[in-house]
């Protein structure tokens, strides 16, 4: 009989181990699925990921992939601490791309320095605005944040679509449900040339530097971790659970939509009806990829992203549907979960000793 | 008149698939556990429903196969939190990201096929019943399913000792555990009745609704679902009630273009999604109703003291 023994303290070994042997078991079970799939997998795995980065632009890509992933999923972290649940940072994302989006629209012909700064902050405001109705709903109304968060992206989707079929059509665009292209003022540069890594790559590597910053030396990242950990000791010191919901919801809310926007104004120059290939619930899982810590969340990331690369090639290459892309993912949610009860547990065999001698 | 026969024929067909789900689910919360992968299940139940029936060319094995496929689906999610105590919420949104791939995934050998519709019930005269009769005897036998399954939920929860106990080991699982109950088999039972439930409401949806297979053909109904046992406050009968007007919500798109009402269709789309969000507004408010409905052990892992 296997059982499983309450640990004193957390393993600090398995906290760093467990992400690992997720991966390797994803990769296990990958491999059984395309094998099952009829292609070689040794030459699929191959394909999926090692091939995408073996040359410096799939290298740069795979940053290019990375920047909204690790943007959202450092904010959403802050969140699954706390406990507070916001699963929608793809609507935020949608709406960010609308509002910074949107004011490059209206600037159609700017030439103006200024234009892009001004496009962040409203990429910010819409992301945060959108964050921040779940926020509002679950602190005033006690209504569930997962589920308002979630349904209000089906409403962002649905609403950048009104606006890319109708108003914000692109005039010259022989009617494709498209906007016009973003002025160059209205671009983000590219950072390294030759390739699509933009000036989005950098802030995220300062949002992850930020966030460390705020979690190890702030008072709000000390309180957001006693929350997570101990809710009622949290309560008792007094630390107010509705501020930790306000906070959490309008950065993840802000990060997301600036995500959207660097993804609109950066790879994509322009608005359309899909933006995002599902970023924001992929940030979900890069969240736990990285255990919650921004550094684990850069690396949760760029393995994330690699995922992404590898569908798209072996799509090309195999022939597999690009639904294997988000296959992988849930599967490695699944391990990641599975193995994280081995910092908590002791995996023990055999019937409990009578005298505890087990303890 | 002569829109309102139309009218309640198709709000009957959009109401089904969330009666389905959430009954299960209600079901499977009333145990304590919250399992929010219901959109995953109901993905895999729809293509397993659908690739069965449309390969064996029998919509019997096309639907045991979508309601065996929703608990095996239900089947790793209680393995990971029952088992392994995993984290509720984050394993149900596993659940359907992984849900969503994996239909995907099989679904793309799928796309374009056709296949017969589950066929409507017809006994003679009573379907024949001018205005009526249609709508009362003509429906496939899923939608009459959906309505027994809700009212012997109802029954079960209300009446049987079965239902006492599952009710006792969602409000206080050490309690029930102390009196001899085991509460991680009861909770496995009712967590794969949850996703029987889920898988065959994504049959339905491939089956009956629109008998063909989709990418995400679920549309959030899933999310909705899990909405509706929070608006039913727990209670079979408000569920009921509470599937039939969202399912009357998400028909008036169609409806409304057709009365010329000329309102952008992603406006129309987003009022089912809006409605979720109002609904659940206005029942969690009041805190006091929910605390005495809402099964006291929701999404908390228990491990028996040994």
């Amino acid at each position: 009989m296997v059982r499983l023994e309450p640990r004193r303290q957390h393993s600090q070994a398995m906290v760093y181990l467990s992400p690992v042997l997720a991966i390797l078991m994803t990769l296990f079970v990958g491999g059984i699925i395309f094998s099952f799939m009829g292609k070689n997998p040794f030459d699929a795995l191959y394909t999926f990921f090692i091939l995408p980065i073996n040359n410096s632009y799939g290298i740069s890509e795979l940053f290019v992939k990375a920047t909204p992933l690790v943007i959202i999923a450092i904010g959403l972290s802050m969140g699954f601490r706390a406990n507070v649940w916001n699963i929608g940072a793809e609507g935020q994302l949608t709406m960010g791309a609308i509002f910074g989006g949107g004011l490059a629209l209206y600037f159609y012909d700017s030439e103006s320095m200024f234009l892009l700064p001004a496009m962040f902050v409203l990429g910010a405001i819409g992301g945060a605005f959108w964050g921040g109705i779940p926020a509002l709903l679950r602190t005033r109304f006690n209504a569930n944040e997962i589920l308002t968060s979630l349904m209000l992206t089906y409403v962002a989707t649905l609403f950048l679509s009104f606006l890319v079929h109708g108003p914000w059509r692109n005039p010259e665009g022989f009617n494709f449900p498209e906007s016009r292209p973003f002025p160059d003022a209205g671009l983000l540069p590219v950072i390294y040339d030759g390739t699509r890594v933009h000036l989005g790559t950098a802030f995220a590597v300062l949002v992850v530097i930020a966030g460390w910053i705020l979690l190890s030396k702030s008072v709000i990242g000390f309180q957001l971790r006693v929350v997570g950990k101990a809710p009622q000791a949290a309560r008792h010191v007094g630390f107010r659970q509705k501020r930790m919901v306000w906070f959490t919801l309008l950065l993840g809310g802000a990060l997301s939509g600036l995500a959207g926007l660097f993804e609109v104004a950066g790879p994509i120059g322009q608005l359309q009806p899909a933006i995002s290939p599902g970023y924001g619930f992929t940030a979900i899982i890069v969240a736990f990829l990285g255990r919650l810590h921004p550094l684990g969340i850069l690396f949760g990331g760029l393995i994330m992203a690699l995922t992404y690369l590898g569908g798209e090639l072996a799509q090309i290459t195999l022939g597999l549907p690009n639904a294997v892309t988000g296959l992988f993912q849930g599967i490695l949610l699944f391990f990641l979960l599975a193995c994280d009860v081995l910092t908590k547990y002791r995996v023990r065999f055999g019937t409990p000793a009578a005298k505890g001698e087990a303890a | 008149m002569d829109w309102l026969i139309p009218l309640i024929l198709t709000v009957i067909t959009a109401s089904t698939p969330l009666l389905l789900a959430s009954t299960g689910e209600l079901i499977t919360e009333k145990s304590g556990v919250l399992n929010l992968g219901v959109e995953g299940m109901m993905l895999v139940g729809a293509i397993s429903g659908f690739a069965v029936t449309a390969t064996s060319g029998s919509a019997i094995l096309g639907i045991l196969a979508a309601i065996i496929a929703g608990m095996l689906m239900s089947l790793i999610f209680a393995f990971l939190t029952l088992t392994l105590m995993a984290n509720q919420v984050a394993t149900g949104l596993a659940l359907t990201i992984f849900g969503v791939g994996f239909s995907a995934l099989v679904g793309s050998g799928f796309v374009g096929f056709a296949i017969e519709p589950l066929p409507g019930l017809h006994i003679p005269l009573l379907t024949d019943i001018p205005l009526v009769g249609e709508i009362l005897f003509g429906q496939d036998f899923l939608v009459y399913l959906s309505i027994v399954m809700v009212i012997a939920v109802g029954f079960f929860l209300s009446r049987t000792r079965g239902g006492l106990i599952l009710k006792a080991v969602g409000d206080s699982h050490h309690s029930a555990h102390a009196i001899g109950y085991s509460v991680i088999k009861i909770r496995y039972m009712a967590t794969m009745f949850g996703g029987a439930m889920a898988g065959l409401a994504g049959a339905y949806l491939s089956l009956s609704y629109t008998p063909m297979w989709a990418e995400n053909m679920t549309a959030g109904r899933g999310w909705i679902a899990l909405a509706l046992v929070v608006f039913a406050t727990w209670r079979p009968g408000r569920l009921l009630a509470g599937a039939y007007m969202f399912g009357l919500i998400s028909v008036l798109q169609l409806h409304a273009q057709s009365a010329g009402v000329h309102v952008p269709s992603q406006f129309m789309s987003m009022l089912p999604y809006l409605a979720t969000v109002i609904v659940l507004v206005i029942i969690s408010s009041d805190r006091a109703k929910i605390r005495l409905n809402a099964p006291a052990c929701i999404g908390q892992a228990f491990r028996p003291a040994q």
